[in-house]
């Protein structure tokens, strides 16, 4: 009877080794599958960007920077003959900062105004659904929001496709960033700073333009900063909007180019292919140099 | 009127915009698809014959509604396993040393690369490596789109899962630790049960994102319009066949353009909404 207990017992605590063993093993398998995952996913980031140095480096040159695109025929003339493609993508690059200018210009300003109506106002129910419809508004495709503005100004305003038309698709998704950011930033400031400047009978604009917008102006500027970089990639909602152009072009009415419409361009014409990777190096370069930029900003005022 | 009064009112004046702006844009697409609406009825969502051939025009849009879930559906299954292990190896494993800083650096980089870029790499690398291990002739398709489009959203389903997963208090950690349990265990029985809705409101924003992409589909699904019957199968999706026929499309084809674009809003904007809900009732 001693003996079959014993046997029992025995056989139990070796169970449980072989079970504790399995746990630890199961734990390690998990943990090599977290990093292999991991691994894999930012894998991606080097594969993408190593393709486009690696693939452009060698038509980035002076003339990239100073001319516009070339024409499908000195492209193909360049390409049989084995040369270097002349021309660049300086109408596209002068196209983007214009784009991504105006719509700064008409997305700031608005998104800040929204963002502190938020933040004051932070316990109503109608700053509520203005913060709903915002968030649905970031949601929307950008496909989608070029279809809009084609129907709000191609048609009506501008009638044809214009500078005008691309900075209102590119401000639309801008502008939801931007509100948010403001909102979250102001959000930080402690409130006894505010009191401090309401206690010395300040009027509330002036806490606005001296208190509340210079506190928080990193986190203003890192969310600014992640709104253009984002939009610069923007490809199509500006097919729908301003379509391209073949010359530098500074009228607010006319249709312009971009340097993500070029790299369309580019990838729908076979002679042009040694130019698509260039301006995609140049391009994504700009966008996360100014990631990195918007990001280091954000770290110093965490720090 | 004082000072205060008139900033008031310019806050409040700016507030409106956003009804304004939420406003017409439902308006702008209703109308503009009013007259396929009155052409084809509800008959637009349930038909797949797609036929810009002047004198028999044709629109319907399930084939491109049926190609945009499927790439969408494919990228969250293969983003999830990446994206669930990237946000545990930031917040769980890792977390707070300088590891976890880098390669959260690295995913937010990714979601920083512009859509048309992903599009290229696929048509130009990844699309021969397909064809290379030979999945598909062309390397055009559901699977290929699927896959670039897995990429481009991970970011978005890893930060929001890292920072509910970094929100599970430590004391039920440590009280599962101290009762012996692994890390595994830790994971599968405290973060999870405790992060989960935050994790499922994560994939559920990365799948409205999928769903709207535009270039980086148009590039790789194949543009044939027919209901994808496999994984290798080409197809078309709603936001491309806007992008590819948009250019040349008036009258009845752009209606019917309009009209998907319509779809495509409310399709995007529920599933939105449904991810912001559960964040909200977590908070």
């Amino acid at each position: 009877m001693e003996l079959a207990n014993n046997f029992t017992a025995n056989n139990r605590t070796l169970l449980m080794q072989d079970h504790s063993v399995r746990r630890k093993v199961k734990d390690r398998v998990f943990l090599g599958a977290v990093i292999f995952f991991a691994l894999i996913t930012i894998s991606f980031v080097f594969l993408i960007i190593g393709s486009c140095v690696l693939k452009g480096y060698h038509q980035i040159n002076w003339a990239f920077f100073t001319q516009s695109a070339p024409d499908t025929f000195t492209a193909m003339m360049a390409k049989s003959s084995g040369q270097v493609i002349p021309g660049g993508i300086v109408n596209g690059i002068t196209g983007s900062l214009y784009l991504v200018g105006l719509a700064s210009l008409i997305a700031i300003p608005f998104g800040v105004l929204i963002g502190i109506y938020l933040y004051e106002n932070s316990k109503k129910r109608y700053a509520g659904v203005i913060r709903d419809i915002t968030d649905v508004l970031q949601g929307v495709p950008s496909i989608v929001v070029g279809l809009i503005v084609y129907l709000w100004v191609v048609v009506n305003v501008t009638h044809g496709y214009s500078v005008l038309a691309g900075s209102v698709a590119l401000s639309l998704m801008m502008l939801p960033l931007i509100i948010r950011s403001t909102e979250e930033s102001m959000k930080m400031i402690p409130d006894t700073l505010k009191e401090a400047a309401i206690a010395l009978g300040t009027p509330y604009y002036k806490v606005i333009f001296r208190v509340l917008i210079p506190t928080s102006f990193s986190g203003l500027m890192t969310g600014i900063l992640l709104a253009v970089s984002r939009i610069l990639g923007e490809t199509a909602p500006l097919m729908l909007t301003t379509l391209g152009n073949p010359a530098i072009n500074w009228n607010v009415v006319k249709p312009v180019s971009a340097v993500p419409l070029l790299v369309w361009q580019f990838y729908n014409d076979p002679n042009m292919v040694d130019l698509i990777w260039s301006s995609t190096l140049f391009l994504m370069g700009f966008v996360l140099i100014l990631n990195l930029l918007a990001k280091w900003i954000a770290a110093r005022r965490n720090a | 009127m004082n000072s205060d009064k008139i900033l008031k009112n310019v806050l409040f004046t700016a507030s409106l915009l956003i009804l304004l702006i939420s406003g017409g844009m439902i308006l702008a697409l209703v109308r503009g698809s009013m007259l396929s609406f009155h052409q084809f009825g509800w008959d637009f969502i349930t038909s797949s014959k797609w036929d810009p051939t002047q004198g028999r025009e044709q629109y319907g849009a399930l084939l491109f509604i049926c190609g945009t879930l499927f790439t969408s559906i494919l990228a969250l299954v293969i983003a999830l396993p990446m994206a669930f292990s990237t946000s545990l190896f930031v917040a769980e494993y890792f977390n707070n040393t300088r590891m976890a800083s880098i390669v959260s650096t690295l995913v937010d980089l990714l979601a920083g690369i512009p859509s048309i870029i992903y599009g290229l790499w696929g048509f130009y690398i990844l699309r021969p490596f397909i064809v290379s291990i030979g999945l598909s002739p062309q390397g055009y398709g559901i699977f290929t789109s699927g896959l670039i489009l897995a990429i481009m959203i991970i970011p978005y389903a890893t930060s929001l899962s890292s920072a509910t997963i970094k929100m599970v208090p430590n004391e039920l950690k440590e009280a599962a630790y101290s009762l012996g349990a692994t890390r595994l265990e830790v994971i599968w029985n405290v973060i999870l049960p405790n992060a989960r809705s935050g994790i499922a409101a994560s994939y559920i924003l990365a799948f409205g994102r999928a769903l709207g992409e535009t270039l980086a589909v148009t590039m790789l699904i194949g543009n044939a319009n027919i209901i994808p019957t496999g994984l290798f199968s080409t197809g078309n999706s709603m936001a491309s066949v806007i992008a590819n026929q948009f250019g040349e499309a008036n009258g009845l084809q752009l209606s019917s353009l309009i009209e998907i674009g319509l779809l495509l809003f409310v399709i995007t904007t529920l599933i939105n909404a449904v991810g912001k809900f559960i964040i909200k009732k977590m908070a």
